[in-house]
């Protein structure tokens, strides 16, 4: 739907070549006294669709904006697909920022060819390329009216095709789900995955837990400004154990003397996690003392639960776990 | 070339964005509204000016010595044109002065009485003062009507009169420098808010993540400095057409010192960098501005400080080779406008090319500083501005 290939154009001899698109090492960025980026490391596989998770004010923007080269560390380095200075490779990356930005009597076609305009695409081909993503989108009649006249998720995609119109390696997306509806959220959802089966790295940023751990290959979990957790979306979930719901006839008896410390009642059941020695020996003392068992689940803990224990329940309650809340943003 | 390609895009999209909007044409328009309302009112404003203002003196002598007064006013204003003198009017003689003036309906703001020999003239003091020798010119020319001979001149004509050449050369320079200063005064102050649509249309954080913003600076310079042009083309265009439907010979007008052909060609280079030095300065304060009305709080020191450059280049314009007419061919605002003076009156060139390098040097080097510091504010990145002033702008 968006392009042919990504990464038309070579990349310049300052770069070098690198299993990762975007690292950084140490990154510091301080305003005034405050350390927004305080000791960042983080490597984006190429590749890769990565989120950096975070409530708001952890620095997911600020560590965006650093890597991109739009404010320079005040310690550490930053390599963007190989090169030191992120502009050298401004050509072969799009992003979206999370402040949308267009100029309002520009017509929408006109915008994403001055967007890709601005990362070294010849004008015509914007132009052409702009108007069939336009067409291909349903936006048909969006084409030619001025950005003031264009509701807001309608703009949002505009940019989002300036984003993308000169075909990058690495796409950038700051909060790239805020302000859109639930069907729009999907369409970019969808947008982001043809793009990485393209190639393309993609890397973004945001406060909805469900977005990552639909999308993401790896996270960063980005709280206080530091990555308090980098690794797969399962290695996140494995950092804590799977979770034990068990429902009996019975309510008391000696085979309460086998569940483990932590065991919770709520809403009728027991709620554990699986114990280190396995579900076996609370099986053993459940049926010995005929407790009756009504039903007995063990689930792998979500995102939300791993982003609990990792980033802290302070953190989580400024993060969404789903739809409802960008629903309400939208 | 990363950054001159940058700064292309940049340039063209604020170029068409200013010069295809509807008020392009009001800015097209705006300064001959003055040359229009001129023409169309020109006539009555000079006949107001010319006829009403000028006072009114009743002349209250006998019909003879009235007479004699009237033809020595009309033989003088024919010289020295009617502005010259106040108008006249009989009165009667039979009424005293004093009643005259002090009717209700009396025209008059003085009455001249009495005989040619021994003229009175009644009024208040403020305009007696006004009138008194004016009115004695009058009645000496009309007592000596009869003895006053007109001497004839006899002419000698010359080709060529190096000090009316000097003369006309120091008007070209001196017009030229106020049409430079205007159209820069006018022009470049727009310059000051030209950043702030990116700023409140968060656009400036695409443009960062994209091109060197030294390409943004660059870019809006050149679109706003071709807007110029087109203006300039436009009303000197108008300017020109007028003069020539006027009856006007451009033939006949004098030459500067350099030739027309360089001449033009050294303004339009003058005015450029004229415009790019102040605009660069405009473009990197006006970008520390937040919102429009900071923008317009800076405005008036800024002319100001216009005043005085040209002030300065004006001062210059008289005293061609002393140490202040070099200060200003060297101090980089008051460059532009004393270096125009100068090609008016001096035929050299070379000057002109040095001074040119120099101006861009300051250009670029003012841009460069107008981005460290809007990095280091704006986008609060960098460190000490100075420590990476000529660091490649490659972000």
């Amino acid at each position: 739907m968006i392009g042919d290939t990504p990464a038309s154009s070579t990349a310049p001899a300052a770069a070098r070549p690198s299993a990762y698109a975007v690292e950084g090492h140490g990154l510091v960025k301080t305003f005034g006294s405050f350390r927004a980026v305080d000791g960042v490391d983080i490597a984006v596989p190429a590749g890769a669709i990565y989120g950096v998770l975070g409530p708001n004010g952890a620095g997911k923007t600020t560590l965006l904006r650093t890597l991109l080269g739009i404010i320079d560390p005040d310690e550490g380095h930053r390599s963007l697909l190989g090169a030191r200075q992120p502009l050298r490779m401004a050509r072969q990356v799009g992003y979206l920022p999370e402040e949308r930005g267009l100029y309002p009597s520009m017509k929408a076609y006109e915008a994403i060819a001055f967007m890709g305009a601005l990362r070294g695409l010849p004008l015509r081909q914007g132009r052409e390329r702009a108007k069939a993503m336009l067409e291909g989108h349903g936006m048909g009649a969006a084409i030619d009216k001025p950005i003031r006249q264009l509701s807001k998720g309608m703009a949002q995609t505009v940019q989002l095709f300036g984003t993308i119109v000169h075909q990058p390696r690495l796409i950038v997306l700051d909060e790239p789900f805020s302000g859109l509806d639930a069907i729009n959220q999907e369409k970019l959802e969808a947008l982001i995955r043809e793009q990485a089966r393209q190639g393309v790295t993609i890397l973004f940023s945001t406060h909805v837990i469900a977005h990552a751990e639909r999308l993401c290959e790896r996270i960063a979990i980005v709280a206080g400004g530091r990555i308090r957790f980098e690794g797969t979306v399962s290695d996140a979930r494995d950092r804590l154990r799977p979770q034990v719901r068990l429902r009996t006839r019975a309510i008391d008896g000696a085979w309460r003397r086998a569940l483990p410390s932590d065991t919770v009642a709520q809403e009728g059941a027991w709620h554990f996690a699986l114990p280190e020695g396995g579900i076996e020996p609370l099986l053993r003392a459940l049926i010995d003392d005929r407790a009756g068992i009504e039903s007995l689940s063990i689930e792998r803990p979500g995102l939300h639960d791993a982003f609990v224990a990792i980033a802290g329940a302070a953190a989580a309650r400024q993060m969404s776990d789903g739809e409802g809340q960008e629903e309400q943003e939208a | 070339m990363q950054l001159w390609r940058a700064a292309f895009v940049i340039a063209r999209r604020d170029f068409t964005a200013v010069v295809l909007s509807r008020t392009f044409i009001l800015f097209l328009l705006g300064p001959l509204l003055p040359i229009v309302i001129g023409f169309a009112f020109g006539g009555l404003g000079e006949k107001i000016s010319s006829t009403d203002l000028r006072p009114v003196v009743g002349v209250a002598m006998s019909a003879p010595d009235s007479a004699t007064v009237l033809r020595a006013h009309d033989r003088l204003v024919a010289r020295m044109g009617d502005q010259a003198l106040p108008r006249l009017r009989r009165v009667s003689p039979t009424v005293s002065p004093r009643a005259q003036l002090a009717r209700p309906d009396s025209e008059v703001v003085a009455i001249l009485s009495g005989t040619l020999a021994h003229p009175v003239l009644t009024g208040k003091a403020g305009d007696l003062d006004i009138l008194q020798g004016d009115i004695s010119l009058l009645s000496t020319a009309a007592l000596a009507e009869r003895t006053l001979q007109f001497v004839t001149v006899t002419r000698n004509e010359v080709a060529t009169s190096q000090g009316a050449q000097a003369q006309a050369r120091l008007i070209i320079g001196r017009i030229a420098q106020v049409v430079m200063f205007f159209l820069t005064i006018l022009l470049a102050g727009m310059i000051l808010s030209n950043l702030v649509e990116e700023k409140t249309n968060k656009i400036i954080e695409i443009l960062a993540a994209a091109v060197p913003i030294d390409a943004i600076f660059l870019g809006k310079l050149m679109a706003m400095l071709a807007m110029s042009f087109v203006g300039i083309a436009f009303w000197g265009g108008t300017a020109f057409a007028i003069f020539l439907l006027a009856g006007g010979q451009p033939t006949a007008l004098p030459a500067p010192a350099i030739g027309w052909p360089i001449f033009l060609a050294l303004a339009a280079l003058y005015f450029a960098m004229a415009y790019t030095l102040l605009g660069s300065l405009f473009l990197g304060i006006g970008a520390q501005a937040a919102t429009v009305r900071e923008v317009q709080t800076l405005n008036m020191p800024i002319t100001m400080g216009q005043m005085l450059i040209f002030f300065f280049a004006s001062y210059a314009v008289d005293h061609m080779g002393s140490p202040a007419e070099i200060a200003a061919c060297i101090f980089p605002f008051s460059s532009p406008f004393a270096m125009i003076a100068r090609a008016a009156q001096d035929a050299t060139l070379w000057p002109h090319l040095l001074a040119l390098l120099w101006q861009a040097a300051f250009v670029a080097i003012i841009i460069r500083v107008g981005v460290l510091l809007f990095r280091r504010h704006v986008m609060q990145s960098g460190g000490r501005w100075w420590k990476t002033l000529f660091r490649p702008a490659t972000g």
